[in-house]
């Protein structure tokens, strides 16, 4: 894909995000906003993954650390085609297969399950270190919010993660910098995230988490990194694209109602301002 | 004179033998292979062997990922840092997708000795047995440690082994046949049946001996398998003997103890005692002394036996 394309995935992303929650009537739309443009990048011009083999042993694999964007990895997958997009309104229903938080047993293309913050790191430096031990090449990638990395099992898979050199794993934080109960400066202050990193052993990339270009040249040298693993460090705007929720604590965990829905599927229109 | 082997040596040993058979397997452990055994896996595989450092919850979400990537792990470390520290781990990123995880964890109960209370899980049977897709295994000798071994790596889904510290006597030999889900009849009585595992089966054999000196029929079950509970055999039991004991190393509450008074209160209510520990930490001191003034001991479940007979209708 090409950046428009990119902008453009990302921009489907956004619709399904806000199709999906106001059908749910729960969900957390801002972090799914955020990392829009991230997921699209990744799914449309990073990953090697094949809609039509989920259960390829040489994928890339993708781990949602922050499990509540699923609003946002759901449509990522439903627009690359791992299943229809009309079941996104299926999201949070009983029976249904969109969980709130993903669940790698019920839908194609997750890669694990998540949504207890602070454990998506691990699990994903694990698949990382297996592709070593079964001498595949896949890479993995894994997206953490910023508030997250005051969860300590973080630094404890970071620490890990460079002691074993998984130059195949690449961690993205999704640095919104807001959380539930406000910004993150306020609730538990997680900067400088570059020095933290750094100091832990990885390569740091701080780029615009809304321009496909950057995301993709950053995870192009990601990529190219060798015997350390990177992260990138991707500023983005909470319900970035949707002018109401855009640096608002409160849209992180509320669905827009019906209203608010159509006013935001108008402004994420393809061909909108 | 009998063999006395400890269950965490014993597993050490079969993982390595596993290792052999098995490329798949990877070995994990947080700073204490000494202790857990995992170093005779290392020292054979050094590239299947993972030190996670003191970090077991970050060890869980290894092991989840490693498994994930369709290999083995078996992550060892202490039962309070395993079950406890890294419960939540445990429950989300491997027993939630059913990963394929093995959880190997010594070192627990009151014959953790002289390392005292912070050290001593006794609550760890409860906090797993407790986790969904979970099978929780009590092996009471070195020959069914190897087979519970064995039967979590060659089964899929995780698994919670909980091995001890100290040697303990060797109960089977290479006739004995294990099987999750399986209470094994290891002695047959008519009235009592005793369920016990772990490092508390052998002294619950000599309580048989004891009480059946003094006339009274005891049948000996093996709970190995604490989850799942082999709750058809439990029932026949409890039916023909008419009560029912339970020894183990772990907190009455939530154990073996428990999954046995469930099973017998929705299936066949009959006199039961649990031989445990009664709602408290442990302490410093020889796994010996401590195993005696906790009341676990041979004369503590034929004490409990002769209570509970009486209370037969």
């Amino acid at each position: 894909m090409n950046e428009l394309e990119i902008k453009a995935l990302a921009r489907a992303v956004r619709r399904g995000v806000i199709r999906a929650t106001a059908a749910a009537g729960s969900g957390h739309p801002g972090g799914s906003l955020s990392a829009a443009d991230i997921l699209a990048a990744l799914y449309g011009g990073t990953m090697r993954a094949d809609p039509a083999r989920p259960d390829d042993p040489e994928r890339d694999r993708f781990v949602l650390s922050k499990g509540h964007a699923a609003p946002a990895l759901y449509a990522v997958l439903a627009e690359r085609g791992y299943f229809p997009r009309s079941e996104l309104t299926e999201l949070r229903r009983v029976d249904g297969r969109l969980q709130g938080h993903p669940d790698m047993l019920k839908i194609p293309g997750v890669d694990a399950s998540t949504g207890s913050l602070g454990q998506g790191l691990a699990i994903a430096a694990g698949l990382a270190l297996a592709a070593r031990v079964t001498g595949r090449a896949y890479r993995v990638y894994t997206l953490l919010g910023d508030g997250e990395t005051a969860e300590g099992m973080v630094w404890e898979a970071a620490m890990a993660a460079a002691h074993y050199r998984l130059d195949n794993l690449t961690a993205i934080v999704d640095v919104n910098g807001l959380q539930i109960d406000g910004p993150t400066a306020k609730v538990m202050n997680s900067e400088p995230l570059d020095a933290k990193w750094a100091a832990f052993g990885w390569r740091v990339f701080d780029v615009d988490g809304h321009d496909p270009a950057a995301l993709l040249a950053a995870l192009a040298a990601a990529r190219r990194t060798r015997e350390q693993p990177a992260v990138l460090l991707a500023r983005t705007i909470k319900g970035k694209g949707v002018s109401f929720m855009e640096n608002r604590a409160e849209w992180h965990g509320k669905a827009p109602n019906a209203e608010q829905a159509a006013q935001a599927l108008a402004e994420l229109a393809d061909g909108a301002a | 004179m009998t063999e006395h082997i400890a269950t965490r040596e014993a597993y050490g040993q079969e993982l390595l033998a596993l290792g052999a058979e098995n490329p798949r397997i990877v070995v994990l452990d947080a700073d204490l292979s000494g202790s857990t055994r995992t170093n005779l896996f290392a020292r054979a595989y050094p590239e299947r062997f993972f030190n996670m450092g003191i970090a077991e919850q970050d060890m869980m979400g290894f092991a989840a990922g490693l498994a994930a990537g369709g290999l083995i792990p078996f992550a060892s470390t202490f039962a309070i840092f395993a079950a406890g520290r890294a419960l939540e781990p445990v429950r989300n990123s491997i027993a939630y997708p059913r990963l394929n995880v093995k959880i190997a964890a010594t070192h627990a109960g009151l014959s953790v000795g002289e390392d005292g209370a912070s050290h001593q899980a006794l609550e760890d049977v409860a906090w797993m047995r407790a986790v969904p897709n979970m099978t929780v295994l009590v092996p009471a000798d070195a020959t069914e440690t190897r087979l519970a071994t064995r039967a979590a790596a060659a089964a899929a889904g995780p698994f919670y082994l909980r091995l001890g510290r100290p040697a303990v006597p060797a109960l089977f030999d290479s006739n004995y046949r294990f099987a999750v889900g399986r209470m094994n009849v290891l002695r047959e009585g008519r009235d009592v049946a005793i369920v016990a595992n772990g490092l508390m089966l052998a002294p619950a054999l000599r309580a048989a001996e004891t009480l059946a000196a003094e006339g009274i029929a005891a049948a000996v079950l093996n709970g190995s398998s604490v989850k799942p509970l082999d709750a058809e055999t439990l029932l026949v039991w409890a039916a023909r003997a008419g009560a029912v004991v339970t020894a183990e190393e772990h907190s009455v509450i939530g154990g073996l103890g428990s999954a046995v008074a469930e099973t017998l209160a929705e299936g066949c209510p009959v006199p039961l005692a649990r031989v445990g520990v009664r709602d408290s930490f442990g302490e410093s001191g020889k796994p010996e002394a401590l195993l005696a003034k906790y009341g676990l001991t041979a004369e503590a479940v034929a004490a409990a036996v002769r209570e509970t007979v009486l209370r037969k209708k």
